[in-house]
């Protein structure tokens, strides 16, 4: 048994984890609750920003804090929503044949992403993939304390996750497929026999040329 | 008495210039060896266009393209790519100057519902600007890239299925062919091999059409592939060709170019050494020098990025077999050289170019299909060596593939080939799951690469050269182990490489080299006593006759 595993933002999509939060942020229950959660949005923008040349990780603690005080519910409501108004419209063309292919070889597929499993899900299942690995919000009293659930998924955790994910289900690694457009997954895509670098940034480019990587490209950049 | 493009060496004679990738390499030979020499180019045709007319318009065996056409009709142009002619031909392209012609007539008969299609089957996609170069600036402005694209092989619904041969061959072709009122393909022919039903039941095809012939059963029956008449792979292609044309209406136009492949400054490559002026020998000299000296990317610019003065022999037009024999007939006259009986060693210099390497480099693996298949294939009649003879051959085999169209070369050869040489086993056991890879499928349909079950074709390419020949010995590797993966054995240079053929051949060994590119056909007939060397299916074969038993 096989699995393919993707990373979404970048790799399937054109949108990345600011798109759906930014959704979430703007249909809060009323306009001035909204005003507030932009407003601590901005204020913490600068260190977002310094956070992701550091550390995705700390990136996505950062960007997911705005998240404090979502009832859950909103959460559950907004999720098809943020599928159906974000990612939908961003999914590239081919994405979702790619992920037919792998279904028709047999695999499994497994989206693995920095974003909330709370959207993740329903979209996973509209793609046809079969799993998820995904950020879980830390809910207290039914409310979001703006943490995320350890372990955080992103850069190197993912490799670790994907490892557990492959042996709790009896997948071959050596078999296994990896997906991603960002040299922040390398480690994600070192653990699988089959990576493969879809849009890469710069720095994957030159990593998957050098250790032989299939090389695709969903966003049309390098289609004639 | 020989051809006088064979000739036989002495102790005068000068070393021979041979082709060991991109570079040059002189070639000591010994006395008696003989050399095939590529025919001058046929002369090309004075008005082109005026041929093309004439050809549309008095087709073989069919009517008029004109009287084809009526208002409202859906066609099917298909084009052949640019793995075709080698290197890419100057502008214009012959495949333009037709498409010019047949788009005026669609014109003048009201057919607007066309589209035109760059029949790749399982080959890359053409980048835009080669596109361009083949159809020319006007048509390719108006038309790309809606009514003039790629074909797409994996696209979920893109091919439909037309039937089975008698022999269950199944024949799929590209969906909007099938459905269209009129097809039109206009090929470009190179070698014999190209042409006739291949356009269409291969060129327009997937998989399920592709697996009946590309597979090693069929290239083990192919003697060779290079002649129709005694390939296997073309009575394949043949009888799905047939299913084709029975069930839909197809126009072939087929054109051929002579082997001008060099501009005058470079025609020195193309003669007997020993008679060459000089100055073509300072010229000769002065290019290795500048091959030797220059880095790689810089020695493939210079063979790769400059087109060839291909002149255009003929155009025929109208049903397809009918066509094909004409092509056939102008190919044979370019290219075949007449000889008689078989070496005990044949010498190729393999070159830098491959149909499968435009605008890239000629990885390991084309190395292969290059020297085991194509090169050692051009004959007609009997091998041009004997049945476990020793092939030699110069090419420095460097470890260096193309990541984009070449990605999933990289893996067969480092990954699947250590496993097993046997085409065989890999057939069987590795070639389904490879193709099936979601990676290089999607490489495949949105960027340049090569199918995956590509690179398992390239090497059962190779497979009758494997089978036919004992031994195979590589000089001027620059490397063991990629040599050593194909199963050839490797020498510093060409003495080494005959005293190891002289461990398991005769002493005095009867060596034939075949002084390519151009491109030269050795059409060879055997003595009838030695046709008792020939396996007994090889004795009675359509092209291998007796010396002197007559013109073919």
């Amino acid at each position: 048994m096989a699995a393919c595993y993707f990373d979404v933002d970048g790799t399937l999509v054109r949108t990345n984890l600011v798109h759906p939060t930014a959704y979430y942020m703007l249909n809060q229950p009323s306009p001035l609750q909204a005003a507030r959660k932009w407003a601590r949005a901005l204020l913490g923008s600068p260190r977002m920003a310094l956070a992701e040349l550091q550390d995705r990780r700390l990136f996505n603690e950062l960007l997911f804090s705005v998240y404090q005080g979502m009832s859950e519910d909103r959460l559950v409501t907004l999720a098809p929503e943020v599928v159906d108004e974000v990612l939908k419209p961003a999914l590239y063309d081919g994405a979702k044949e790619l992920v037919g292919k792998c279904r028709d070889a047999g695999h499994d597929v497994v989206l693995v992403s920095g974003a909330l499993d709370l959207h993740m899900r329903p979209f996973a299942e509209w793609l046809g993939a079969t799993d998820v690995i995904a950020n879980k919000l830390e809910l207290k009293d039914r409310y979001a304390t703006g943490k995320l659930v350890r372990p955080v998924v992103a850069g190197p955790e993912k490799a670790v996750l994907l490892r557990e994910h492959a042996r709790a289900r009896g997948y071959d690694l050596n078999e296994c497929f990896a997906y991603s457009d960002s040299y922040s997954d390398v480690p994600m895509l070192s653990v699988v026999g089959h990576p493969a670098a879809v849009n890469p940034d710069p720095k994957l480019d030159r990593l998957a040329r050098v250790y032989s990587w299939p090389i695709l490209r969903l966003d049309g950049k390098s289609r004639s | 008495m020989s051809h006088p493009l064979v000739v036989t060496l002495d102790h005068k004679s000068k070393p021979r210039v041979l082709f060991s990738g991109d570079r040059l390499v002189e070639v000591d030979l010994p006395p008696g060896t003989r050399v095939i020499y590529p025919r001058p180019p046929l002369e090309p045709l004075r008005d082109v266009d005026a041929a093309i007319r004439y050809a549309i318009n008095h087709p073989h065996n069919s009517d008029p393209l004109f009287a084809k056409l009526k208002p409202g009709m859906k066609v099917f142009i298909a084009v052949d790519d640019l793995s075709l002619p080698l290197p890419p031909m100057r502008r214009p392209d012959i495949r333009q100057r037709v498409l010019t012609v047949v788009l005026e007539l669609l014109g003048q008969y009201g057919v607007d519902d066309y589209q035109i299609c760059i029949a790749t089957a399982f080959h890359r996609r053409m980048t835009a600007d080669e596109v361009r170069w083949i159809v020319g600036d006007k048509i390719f402005d108006a038309h790309w890239p809606k009514r003039l694209y790629n074909m797409d092989a994996e696209k979920p619904g893109a091919l439909k299925y037309v039937g089975k041969t008698e022999l269950d061959e199944i024949v799929e072709l590209v969906t909007e062919a099938v459905e269209s009122d009129l097809i039109i393909y206009v090929n470009l022919n190179l070698v014999p091999m190209d042409g006739g039903h291949k356009s269409v039941a291969v060129g327009l095809s997937g998989y399920g059409s592709l697996k009946a012939h590309h597979n090693p059963y069929v290239m083990r029956k192919c003697h060779s592939y290079l002649d129709p008449n005694a390939s296997e792979l073309n009575s394949s292609i043949e009888r799905q060709g047939r299913v084709a044309n029975k069930l839909l209406n197809v126009f072939t136009i087929e054109t051929t170019v002579n082997n001008n492949m060099y501009d005058k400054p470079l025609q020195f490559l193309t003669k007997n050494e020993d008679e060459l002026s000089g100055l073509e020998a300072s010229g000769l000299k002065a290019l290795k020098l500048t091959l030797d000296k220059l880095p790689q990317p810089a020695r493939q610019a210079i063979f790769q990025k400059v087109p060839s003065p291909f002149g255009v022999t003929g155009v025929n037009a109208g049903e397809t077999e009918a066509v094909h024999v004409h092509t056939i007939k102008k190919l044979h006259d370019q290219y075949l050289v007449p000889i008689t009986g078989q070496a005990d060693i044949l010498v190729l210099g393999v070159p830098y170019i491959s149909p499968y390497s435009v605008n890239a480099f000629t990885n390991p693996l084309l190395v292969q299909v290059m020297a085991q298949g194509y090169l050692f294939n051009l004959y007609r009649g009997a091998p041009m060596v004997k049945k476990g003879g020793t092939l030699i051959f110069f090419h420095p085999v460097t470890d260096k593939f193309d990541n984009d169209q070449h990605a999933p070369y990289i893996e067969f050869v480092h990954r699947i080939l250590p496993e097993t040489r046997d085409a065989l086993e890999l057939h069987k056991k590795y070639e389904a799951k490879f193709a099936a890879n979601p990676a290089y499928i999607e490489m495949f349909r949105t960027g340049t690469a090569y199918h995956p079950a590509h690179p398992f074709f390239m090497w059962y390419f190779g497979e009758a050269g494997r089978q036919w020949v004992g031994r195979t010995i590589v000089v001027g590797a620059d490397n063991e182990y990629l040599p050593k993966l194909m199963g050839w054995e490797t020498a510093t240079n060409f003495p080494e490489a005959l005293r190891m053929a002289a461990d398991t051949g005769p002493k005095n060994p009867e060596i034939t080299v075949l002084h390519c590119p151009p491109i030269v056909m050795a059409d060879v007939t055997v003595p009838e006593h030695q046709r008792h060397l020939l396996p007994a299916d090889r004795r009675y074969g359509k092209g291998i006759v007796a010396a002197g038993e007559g013109n073919r």
